[in-house]
């Protein structure tokens, strides 16, 4: 098996700030890899890094065996494709879904449009019926799905996710991790997803990496998390609260 | 148990352009010295439901019970004056976020002292120690610090205590706690949850918790108020929720991913149209 995406001692600085402190990383192709942490962490620095949002001050990224420069080209986002956390903020409030979606594929020059906009909604279940709306036409749930469309409109192999839910309502966030999963298991996708609760990274991850402060505090895998087997205190604590309030008398 | 709070048959209504909305459709609960928790969904009326308690309901809306008394005082008939005696004294209300709900242009020091003198009779340097011992109760660590920073100098989980050290100064009987929480970390969140109760069962106060996560409210609150579309689905003590009735409230409480359920795909919640009936 390959590593579909590797990251060695990346480094990300913001001004003097240290935002990730070399962070390694390998993802299997096909594996779905979580990211933990509060925020502050730099978890979603490091898939802003990936995506080519946030500058590598030095360290290196490989997506499929080849090494990334400080710019990205257009065959690097037909392989990598990125859903953001805020699916108000995340799509064009004054075009519609079918131009939103267009974008993509114009940029890429692909002539088959209409089937693939056809394709897209009706694999994130939304149906044709959606295409002429506007985002504000939709709901939390539905804007996801659309953010979710233009990520696989291109056929990527990696789908970096920043908290994809977490703006959602517990029902509506069920919904889209189920597609979710669906979709990689169907497309084989991989998948880098970041959250800041561990009970939806044990849900869709095989293996995770808990950050803190901008390093890496531990590598688990889900097995690990279920039957507490982890090592550091912030792990522990992470856990303790996502089992939610306990009254001390 | 005294009754602190009567709500019966609560509606809140916002004209739009495309006809009358119901956001809230006939609430009806009571309140004692207790923590009840509200629970639904985004639309599900639960924050409208606290604001029209606290006053808060924007002007075009329009706000009808047959009854919405606090303490015996009829809420509805009382005058805006009256109201205001009210709001910040006896029933207080934490926001979502501490970012957009502490003025950004005072220090936390002053935005604290300025509630208790609006309420009371008490010279600066009275005001400014029961402030500092205020910030302290709410586990601030270096109180006389962050007296005079401003809220964009501190984290989420510190600006969200000082909101409770502001709400708690003058001593009031209820609070409506909004989505307390949502914004912060989870580690945090329990941190401010844990001074949150210790404070409220030290006081004796009523707490209305509002929030869209059922498990946190179940383990927070003593009983729980489910709503849908406007209306109250189901009412139920926070220890018997795995006994719950409604099928939305058992959808809620199955839909979350949980550690160690190995659920693929997740239940989802099949929403039936005779739910808002």
């Amino acid at each position: 098996m390959t590593a579909a995406l590797s990251v060695d001692r990346l480094e990300v600085v913001f001004d003097r700030f240290r935002a990730l402190k070399g962070v390694s990383i390998e993802v299997q192709s096909g594996e779905s890899f979580g990211l933990v942490g509060e925020s502050g962490s730099g978890k979603s620095t490091l898939l802003r890094a990936i995506a080519g949002l946030a500058p590598a001050a030095s360290g290196s990224i490989t997506v499929n065996g080849k090494k990334l420069g400080t710019r990205r080209d257009k065959a690097f986002y037909r392989e990598v494709q990125m859903v953001f956390q805020d699916p108000y903020g995340s799509l064009h409030p004054r075009q519609t879904v079918d131009r939103l979606l267009q974008e993509p594929l114009a940029i890429h020059g692909f002539a088959d449009g209409e089937k693939r906009i056809q394709r897209a909604l009706n694999e994130v279940g939304l149906g044709t019926g959606f295409r002429f709306r506007y985002s504000h036409q939709l709901s939390g749930g539905q804007r996801q799905r659309v953010a979710i469309a233009r990520a696989l409109i291109l056929e990527p192999s990696i789908l970096l996710l920043d908290e994809p839910t977490s703006a959602l309502d517990a029902s509506v966030q069920a919904e889209v991790l189920n597609l979710l999963e669906e979709i990689r298991r169907r497309r084989k996708l991989t998948f880098l997803m970041v959250s800041h609760d561990l009970a939806i990274i044990t849900h869709m991850c095989e293996r995770l990496m808990v950050m803190q402060n901008g390093e890496a505090v531990e590598h688990l895998t889900a097995g690990d998390l279920v039957e507490r087997r982890v090592s550091k205190d912030y792990t522990r604590n992470l856990l303790r609260a996502s089992e939610g309030f306990v009254r001390t008398a | 148990m005294s009754t602190l709070l009567e709500v019966d048959d609560l509606r809140v209504t916002f004209p739009t352009r495309t006809g009358r909305i119901e956001a809230v459709r006939g609430v009806s609960f009571s309140l004692g010295r207790e923590r009840l928790g509200i629970v639904g969904e985004s639309g599900s009326g639960k924050s409208q439901t606290g604001r029209a308690i606290m006053g808060l309901t924007p002007p075009q809306a329009e706000v009808t019970a047959s009854k919405l008394a606090f303490d015996g005082i009829d809420l509805l008939a009382a005058s805006p004056r009256d109201r205001r005696a009210l709001r910040g004294k006896r029933i207080a209300m934490i926001l979502q976020d501490p970012k957009y709900s502490l003025d950004p242009v005072m220090s936390i020091g002053r935005q604290i002292v300025e509630t208790l003198r609006t309420h009371e009779k008490v010279g600066k340097a009275e005001a400014r120690a029961r402030a500092l011992a205020m910030l302290e109760a709410v586990q601030i660590r270096d109180p006389a610090r962050v007296f005079d920073l401003h809220p964009h100098e501190v984290s989420g989980g510190m600006g969200q205590r000082a909101m409770i050290a502001m709400m708690l100064i003058a001593g009031p009987e209820m609070m409506i706690a909004d989505e307390p929480t949502s914004a912060l970390d989870v580690t945090v969140q329990l941190d401010v949850l844990g001074i949150l109760d210790r404070l409220v069962s030290e006081r004796g106060m009523g707490l209305i918790f509002i929030s869209h996560d059922l498990r946190l409210v179940s383990s927070f609150c003593d009983r729980v108020i489910v709503m849908y579309a406007g209306k109250v689905v189901e009412q139920l003590k926070a220890s018997e929720l795995g006994r719950a009735q409604h099928p939305y409230t058992r959808g809620l409480l199955n839909c979350m991913p949980k550690i160690g359920a190995d659920r693929h795909p997740l239940p989802v919640l099949d929403r039936k149209p005779e739910w808002a009936a």
